[in-house]
């Protein structure tokens, strides 16, 4: 059975699922169980299942991560939440030193089971030190697995998939999209980390995007189609592992390729994809590779800085035309906000 | 007390063995088989023993880059711990680790590391665990003064008393950080076991050399720990004999004087034990001896079991970074020729 959803509802329903699975599933972090919920995400959490399972935290990302690791090398799996990726960089050594090593380094008797939130974001003002990608720092870590949903179906499957999976996980939310909306499975639906989605099947040309760049690049897609350019989508979901198979299968067939990252140009995921891909298919592919991601710079925070700043589904549309060697008009855009540095036009603010 | 000779023995037994493996690993450094830092313990035996004895094997236990003393003390394999060191196949982290990663879940030790601080939130992760459990169980922490420096260490404490966590933290104040002394780092009058009582645990402080007070404080704060009193923070002063890092002596450095050393190794615990033993408890001479002969026995065979194991097959540096073969397979871009 199929349930209209959000993004956030979708994450929500899972760490229900998941408590009620599993009582070694634990859920903390600062503001789990206060009145907004990590917008939403924890709602009635704490009423179901206890204060000794799901309890609000210090403001001490380092330490609560570390209690996180230790209580699942006892047995727990833990849920830890931030409200921004940012405030989590305190946590490095944890993540890294600890997390990160302890299945390999300790000859793989104890693993780490812990799922860590983190919200990404862009826009409306959040600036240099809230709105971080980096996803590409985190998957530069041996040990760690990165997800990224960009669907309210993916985020259900793959926050399930990633509380029982025995290593830690970083679970990226991207604030744009919890207030998306879409068909959720009902039930322990779940999503295997490290498999990619096709989103949309084409032929000129393959699109490979993770998170709120998926949206931009549906809607790119979607306009193209009516200029008789068939764009493939594929939606990475997890960007540590990579679904090699699914990026090499879409660049065999198409023989171009872009792809799209939320976070800044270099050293990104997208970089690495297309050194791999120009590596091992460098005589299939008839045009150079392109990545669309943000400037090597912090994100401004002013409307009118921020007006160039972002790839959109315009950016995404040029850079596909200019490949294809395409005439095409752009003054005729798809259903895109009217402003750009909001995910919908019923957005007031703040994030 | 007559009826406490065996824990006194016990004592002794533990400090005699920390002290002949790691003079053993010291001797036989330079043959360049161990290939790998060591951070001995020589000087520091005695907090390890007096803690480790109040200590269960279904208690936790997380330490430092200079574990070996904890980990033994806890009832760590000597031979895992050897074999590592060793880098071998036998090694407690299949030689993934060296000296400074040991791990022997079978006894509770959940881990040690090298970067300062690192342990401590584990532990007490160990400690919510246990909490969350309710069997009176305890997680141990060592740390060194050094650590106290890191701001971990007081978001960690905060939430051990915060949240009444089963946690021992057990603080080795041996003075240096590295060749920085205290005197260097924190301004003078500092007392670290103030700053854990004014962050509101149950502190004592005390001269780890000195070996059966030492005892008692772990004793009590340990009981009180399993009876719910919420997390214990132990101060000791002890000194590390050895260089900071390796099998040598480094006074010749200058960052300490030869005095304060021989000060220190006047008053050696494990030598006034000794004499406490035999002259005020009338344990025999021959008692000892052949304590002393099985230990330098279990040592060789430690050592001599490290030297014949094999190496890790070269396929292991490049696989195991998931546990889920399926994730590994996925993930992995290693391109080389190892295939055993």
């Amino acid at each position: 059975m199929m349930q209209n959803m959000t993004y956030g509802a979708a994450i929500n329903t899972a760490m229900h699922m998941a408590m009620e699975l599993d009582p070694n599933v634990l859920c903390f972090g600062l503001g789990v169980d206060d009145p907004k919920h990590i917008f939403g995400t924890t709602a009635g959490l704490q009423e179901k299942f206890g204060e000794q399972r799901v309890f609000d935290m210090p403001t001490s990302e380092n330490a609560i991560t570390g209690v996180g690791i230790g209580a699942s090398l006892a047995g727990y799996r833990p849920v830890m939440t931030h409200q921004r990726l940012d405030f989590f960089l305190l946590a490095m050594d944890q993540l890294v030193n600890a997390a990160a090593k302890w299945y390999y380094m300790f000859g793989g008797q104890v693993s780490v089971p812990i799922v860590i939130r983190l919200i990404i974001g862009r826009g409306w003002g959040q600036g240099p030190t809230h709105s971080q990608n980096l996803q590409a720092w985190f998957s530069h870590i041996p040990g760690l697995k990165v997800v990224m949903p960009a669907s309210p179906a993916d985020a259900k499957g793959l926050l399930l998939e990633s509380i029982f999976d025995d290593n830690p996980v970083l679970f990226l939310e991207h604030r744009w999209l919890h207030d998306s909306e879409g068909l959720v499975p009902s039930g322990d639906y779940r999503v295997p980390i490290g498999k990619a989605r096709i989103v949309r099947e084409g032929e000129d040309i393959t699109l490979v995007s993770m998170s709120y760049m998926t949206i931009e690049a549906i809607r790119a897609a979607s306009y193209l189609e009516k200029q008789g350019i068939s764009c493939e989508i594929i939606d990475l979901r997890t960007v540590k592992p990579i679904d090699w198979n699914a990026i090499f299968a879409s660049v065999h067939k198409t023989k171009k390729l872009i792809v799209l990252d939320t976070g800044v140009t270099t050293g990104s995921i997208a970089g690495e994809i297309i050194a791999r891909i120009c590596m091992e298919c460098f005589s299939i592919l008839t045009r150079p590779p392109v990545r669309i991601a943000l400037p090597d710079n912090p994100e401004p925070m002013s409307f009118g800085l921020t007006k160039h700043y972002y790839p959109s589904n315009e950016s995404i549309v040029r850079g596909i035309t200019s490949m294809l060697s395409v005439d095409h008009d752009l003054s005729v855009t798809v259903e895109s906000p009217v402003l750009h540095d909001v995910p919908g036009d019923w957005f007031k603010g703040p994030f | 007390m007559r009826n406490n000779i065996d824990i006194e023995m016990d004592l002794f037994y533990t400090m005699l063995r920390i002290r002949k493996v790691e003079e053993a690993i010291a001797d036989r450094y330079k043959e360049q088989k161990m290939r790998t830092p060591v951070h001995l313990s020589i000087g520091q035996e005695s907090v390890a023993a007096v803690v480790g004895r109040q200590l269960y094997h279904e208690d936790y236990c997380v330490s430092t880059h200079r574990a070996h003393a904890h980990y033994l003390a806890k009832g760590g394999s000597l031979q895992a711990m050897i074999s590592e060191i060793y880098g071998k196949v036998t090694g407690c982290c299949r030689g993934r680790g060296g000296s400074m990663h040991l791990i022997d879940t079978a006894v509770g030790f959940m881990g040690s590391t090298a970067i300062v601080g690192n342990t401590i939130p584990i532990g007490v992760g160990l400690g919510l665990s246990l909490k969350l459990a309710g069997h009176g169980k305890v997680s141990c922490i060592f740390l060194g003064d050094g650590a106290v420096e890191e701001g971990v260490f007081y978001e960690s404490l905060n939430i051990a008393v915060l949240k009444k966590l089963p946690v021992l933290f057990v603080c080795e104040n041996n003075r240096y950080s590295v060749y920085s002394p205290f005197s260097k780092r924190q301004p003078a009058e500092r007392k670290i076991y103030e700053i854990a009582k004014a962050m509101g645990a149950t502190i004592y402080h005390g001269d780890g050399y000195d070996v059966l007070a030492s005892h008692d404080v772990a004793r009590c704060a340990i009981a009180s720990i399993r009876e719910g009193g919420g997390p214990c923070f132990l101060e000791f002063e002890t000194y590390r004999w050895r260089e900071h890092c390796g099998p040598n002596y480094d006074n010749d450095l200058g960052y300490r004087t030869e005095n304060e050393f021989l000060s220190w190794k006047a008053r050696d615990p494990l030598e006034v034990f000794r004499v406490y033993l035999v002259g005020k408890c009338r344990v025999s001479k021959q008692v000892i001896k052949k304590m002393e002969e099985d230990v330098d026995q279990e040592i060789e065979v430690a050592f001599e079991l490290a030297e014949t194991a094999p190496f890790p097959k070269p396929i292991e540096a490049v696989t195991g970074e998931y546990k889920s073969t399926e994730a590994n397979l996925n993930c992995s871009t290693y391109k080389g020729e190892l295939t055993t």
